[in-house]
């Protein structure tokens, strides 16, 4: 061997050595300088914390029905890893979704590589049987399950019991969510928003291993999710139902209360709307259907329809003039069908007239005659005091959505809002709930309970209490006012003439007052009119008369005269509650 | 023949055979604690598999150790036709894996054709190279190159394997380099070689196929891509580092059966190893697979022949060509070429092929006081 060869032989030797001496120093510096931040890096990769959603509190009605349920909730997601070599058109027509919608998902950018892509929600038993069937053509096709809310009763009370919606960014920011998964669904609407916090429960957690597949392979710890709290509402179902079903297709609002206690024994607005399409987020177009549709179905008419309340301020005009001892049972007044002041002419509903009237026909059949007189003497002023000290002219203070406060007018507020002295024909439109008086379902269903309960006020409340109410005020009416209210309220509903008479029940005494609130200032036939031009109706009662155990307002947009359209609405939701022994 | 058999007891290289059999079993260890069962439903059975390859690559060792490597170099060309033969019928009718198309079917048995022919290679050369006396010149380096080496490359690009052409180009370099070249050819290929980087690179950059464009890629700026081939990269890194000095224990590792870490038990064994091994270990393993290089060195030092020294020279490159640039792979500072690392990474036929190898180089330094023989 030449030393040639030698010495090329050992030099390359040298070069091997130089190489392998840079292996050991990057190994010095992956091992030894770096290997710190590695070691959390792979302990990362490895480590999931999982947060299981806690199971929702369930809401039931005061007889303990329930009205919500957590039902199982299906979804099939996808791992990115298997997502290269997955056969789309064939995986959509499994899951029966659009091939472009599943590509566009799949294409989406910014995944993370082990975080599975939702491919469709809310599976139904027969596509899981589908899908699991052809399980082997899909590796890391995952089927997950959560709870979705499920409303039992549709659109029944769904202004009061709400709907949950996912978080959404303005509330991601907010600390009281921050145990919240960012994927959860929270309450947005009604007692499911105002009770979130109670009824979400606590999430719980799984701390797990898992490999680069997303399959777990070995559960480290596991704090259980606790289960929210139940809510038990006041409102009775049976009741609820019963009205919503008499509006058949109207529009309006009802607020039942119990008048010992201010609890809400029904709240409907229609149309309303089915919370069950919020369940799993709501979509753009349904969404947009909702908040487009003319007959404004996302409208709280119960705390956000305020109109004239017609007739049935005439309870307050006369207990206005009774309590300040304007007027006696005794007073009459003959109606001929109208008055005239100055160049206007003041109609009574009657045309002929009513004759000689006292305060006990006057109410019963509503003459309007009557109320202007007993306004003229008791002044707007005292109208307006009385109105208020009932709860009239502002909100009630039920937290469900912004609710519109009414409008008592006096001579002070024409002063300053209109800059015009008060005129006496308006004190006239004034005493039978036309003109500037404007009232919502809620505040006269108030007005009728502060009547049943003998003058005391309460706060509408939603939820169950565990101790008795207490009132927040009186209305500082004498107990005879009261009663000879009363006994001209059980006349309208039961006495021949009265307006009430579609309200009378076989179950118990009803008492009650009709309103018309005018649409247009003509005064005409409804059945004449365009639905649209037609009056809204009014009808408040309680029952039984001799201890009332309900009181309520009903508001039928466009339902023409209230006796007709309202009255009967009543009935239903009386004889509904009453109808329950546990009521009683 | 008895009497050769004692002698050959006597003088067998026992060194470089622990060394293989010591590596071999590391890696078998190695590629169960990578694919080990994390759940009931994983049956992996790579180890299995490999223990049947080792021993088939022992059986292959001793036969190849049986006779005088002589042999070898007489039907040197003909097995080295066969060989491009094979080659061309992989490009035909070879089966396609990762992209790239390799793999040879018979019957139950898939083997890569590339793994033995890099032999075939190293043998035709060192026969050549002996026939030509003198210092080479360019015209009889390029003459050779275009003969050998020139085929075999284009069929590897194409399928394409850059890794083994890679390796083959490092064998003809090295061999050549050995055998002697003229001080000027040999300036005159550096000079070459730099001049004609950016053409290389760029014509090779257009015959790639996206995966090895996006690994140069990622090898450039791991961290641009970090779900995608730089993923490879930064995962053997996590990998690596995350051992730290003392490791994390045998089949205590993560990264490779929680699949982190992709090609865990070919490609970044290593990775898998360090890991458990940490530092030490790791420092460990590579020494041993430096003795098994400057003991091939020294093999060819000691050869009895020529063509001995050539065949050791030519093996000892292509170990050391696979070991740097897998492992300068697995570290993060070589591109991501796919190729195994000898005698640890799973794969029957790159074992059967090293088995073979050092085979030969055991029987060249078994052989090397056989001068009169």
């Amino acid at each position: 061997m030449s030393n040639n060869t030698r010495s090329r032989i050992l030099l390359a030797s040298y070069v091997i050595v130089v190489l392998f001496v840079f292996l050991v120093i990057r190994l010095w510096q992956l091992q030894v300088l770096d290997g710190k931040e590695y070691r959390k890096i792979s302990t990362g990769n490895m480590l999931r914390i999982i947060k299981i959603p806690a199971p929702r509190g369930i809401i039931y009605d005061r007889n303990g029905t329930p009205l919500v349920k957590n039902s199982p909730y299906f979804y099939a997601s996808l791992m990115p890893e298997n997502l290269k070599n997955v056969n789309v058109q064939y995986l959509a027509d499994i899951l029966g979704i659009n091939a472009g919608d599943l590509q566009a998902k799949i294409n989406k950018k910014g995944l993370s590589p082990f975080e599975p892509i939702k491919l469709k929600e809310g599976l139904t038993f027969a596509e899981i049987a589908a899908i699991e069937a052809r399980r082997s053509d899909f590796p890391g096709l995952i089927i997950d399950i959560d709870m979705s809310r499920e409303y039992l009763y549709g659109d029944v009370g769904a202004h009061l019991i709400g709907y949950l919606g996912k978080l959404n960014p303005s509330q991601s920011k907010n600390p009281e969510f921050k145990d919240v998964p960012t994927e959860a669904f929270i309450g947005q609407w009604g007692a499911e928003l105002l009770f979130d916090k109670s009824l979400r429960g606590t999430p719980g957690e799984r701390i797990i291993e898992i490999d680069a597949l997303g399959r777990e392979i070995k559960l480290l710890k596991e704090n259980p999710p606790v289960k929210g709290d139940d809510l038990k509402l006041t409102i009775d179902i049976n009741l609820q139902k019963a009205a919503e079903d008499s509006f058949a297709g109207r529009a309006g609002a009802v607020v039942a209360l119990k008048p010992d206690s201010g609890e809400i024994l029904g709240f409907v607005s229609r149309p309303s709307f089915d919370p069950n399409l919020f369940a799993r987020g709501v979509n753009q177009s349904q969404w947009a259907a909702l908040i487009q549709d003319k007959k404004l179905p996302m409208l709280n008419r119960a705390l956000q329809s305020q109109y004239p309340p017609g007739s049935t301020f005439k309870i307050v005009t006369a207990i206005a003039a009774l309590n300040e001892g304007v007027i006696t049972p005794d007073t009459k007044v003959t109606c001929t069908g109208g008055i005239n002041y100055g160049k206007w002419q003041f109609g009574c509903w009657k045309k002929g007239g009513h004759g000689t009237v006292s305060l006990h026909k006057a109410i019963v059949e509503s003459c309007d005659v009557y109320f202007y007189e007993v306004g003229k003497r008791v002044g707007i002023d005292k109208i307006a005091e009385y109105a208020r000290k009932l709860g009239l002219g502002s909100e009630t203070g039920l937290p469900l959505v912004k609710e519109r406060p009414g409008l008592i007018p006096d001579t002070k507020w024409k002063q300053e809002k209109k800059k015009q002295q008060w005129f006496l024909g308006e004190t006239f439109n004034a005493a039978i709930g036309q003109g500037y008086v404007a009232a919502t379902p809620i505040q006269m269903a108030q007005l009728m309970s502060i009547v049943a309960n003998g003058g005391s006020i309460y706060k509408p409340t939603i939820v169950k209490a565990d101790t008795p109410a207490q009132p927040i005020a009186s209305a500082d009416i004498k107990p005879e006012v009261i009663a000879l209210v009363r006994d001209g309220l059980y006349g309208a509903v039961n006495e021949g003439g009265g307006t009430g008479g579609a309200a009378r029940s076989s179950l118990a005494s009803v008492g009650g007052k009709t309103g018309t609130a005018q649409v247009v200032g003509i005064r005409k036939s409804s059945h004449q009119l365009p639905e649209k031009l037609r009056d809204h109706a009014w009808f408040v009662a309680f029952a039984p008369v001799e201890n009332p155990l309900i009181a309520l307002c009903v508001f039928v947009e466009h339902g023409g005269h209230g006796g007709g359209a309202a009255a009967p609405i009543a009935k239903q939701a009386i004889e509904a509650y009453l109808k329950n022994e546990k009521n009683r | 023949m008895l009497k050769i058999n004692r002698r050959l007891l006597k003088n067998f290289d026992w060194g470089t055979f622990l060394i293989v059999i010591l590596l071999s079993i590391v890696g078998i260890m190695t590629i169960y604690s990578a694919t080990r069962p994390l759940l009931p439903t994983d049956q992996p059975n790579y180890h299995i598999k490999q223990i049947y390859w080792l021993l088939l690559g022992i059986a292959a060792l001793f036969f190849i150790v049986s006779f005088d490597y002589i042999w070898l170099s007489r039907f040197a060309y003909p097995v080295f036709a066969v060989g491009v033969v094979l080659l061309i019928i992989v490009l035909i009718a070879g089966k396609t894996g990762l992209g790239a198309q390799r793999w040879l079917t018979l019957g139950p048995i898939s083997f890569q054709p590339s793994e033995i022919f890099r032999l075939m290679f190293i043998i035709v050369l060192s026969r050549h190279f002996l026939e030509i006396g003198g210092t080479m010149g360019l015209a009889s380096i390029i003459k050779i190159f275009l003969t050998f080496a020139f085929i075999p490359l284009i069929i590897l690009l194409k399928q394409p394997d850059l890794g083994t052409a890679i390796v083959l180009l490092m064998m003809f370099l090295s061999l050549s380099i050995v055998r002697g070249l003229q001080r000027k050819v040999i300036i005159l290929l550096i000079v070459l070689a730099i001049i004609s980087i950016p053409f290389i690179g760029n014509i090779m950059w257009e015959g790639l196929k996206d995966y090895q464009k996006n690994r140069l890629v990622a090898f450039m700026e791991p961290e641009a891509d970090p779900a995608g081939i730089g993923y490879h990269i930064n995962q053997s890194k996590v990998a690596i580092g995350s051992g730290e000095i003392l490791g994390k224990g045998y089949m205590r590792g993560t990264q490779g059966p929680f699949r982190f870490l992709p090609e865990k038990q070919t490609d970044f064994i290593f990775a898998v190893f360090a890991e458990e091994w940490g530092l030490v270990g790791s420092l460990l393993l590579l020494l041993i697979y430096l003795a098994l290089i400057l003991r091939g060195v020294d093999t060819a030092l000691k050869a009895k022949d020529e063509f001995g020294r050539l065949l050791a020279a030519g093996i000892t490159a292509m170990f050391s060509t696979y070991f740097f640039i897998n492992v300068g792979m697995t570290l993060g500072i070589m591109p991501v070429v796919g190729i195994p690392l000898p005698f640890m990474s799973y794969g029957g036929t790159a074992i059967l092929s090293n088995f073979i190898a050092a085979g030969i180089l055991i029987n060249i330094r078994t052989r090397r006081f056989e001068l009169f023989y």
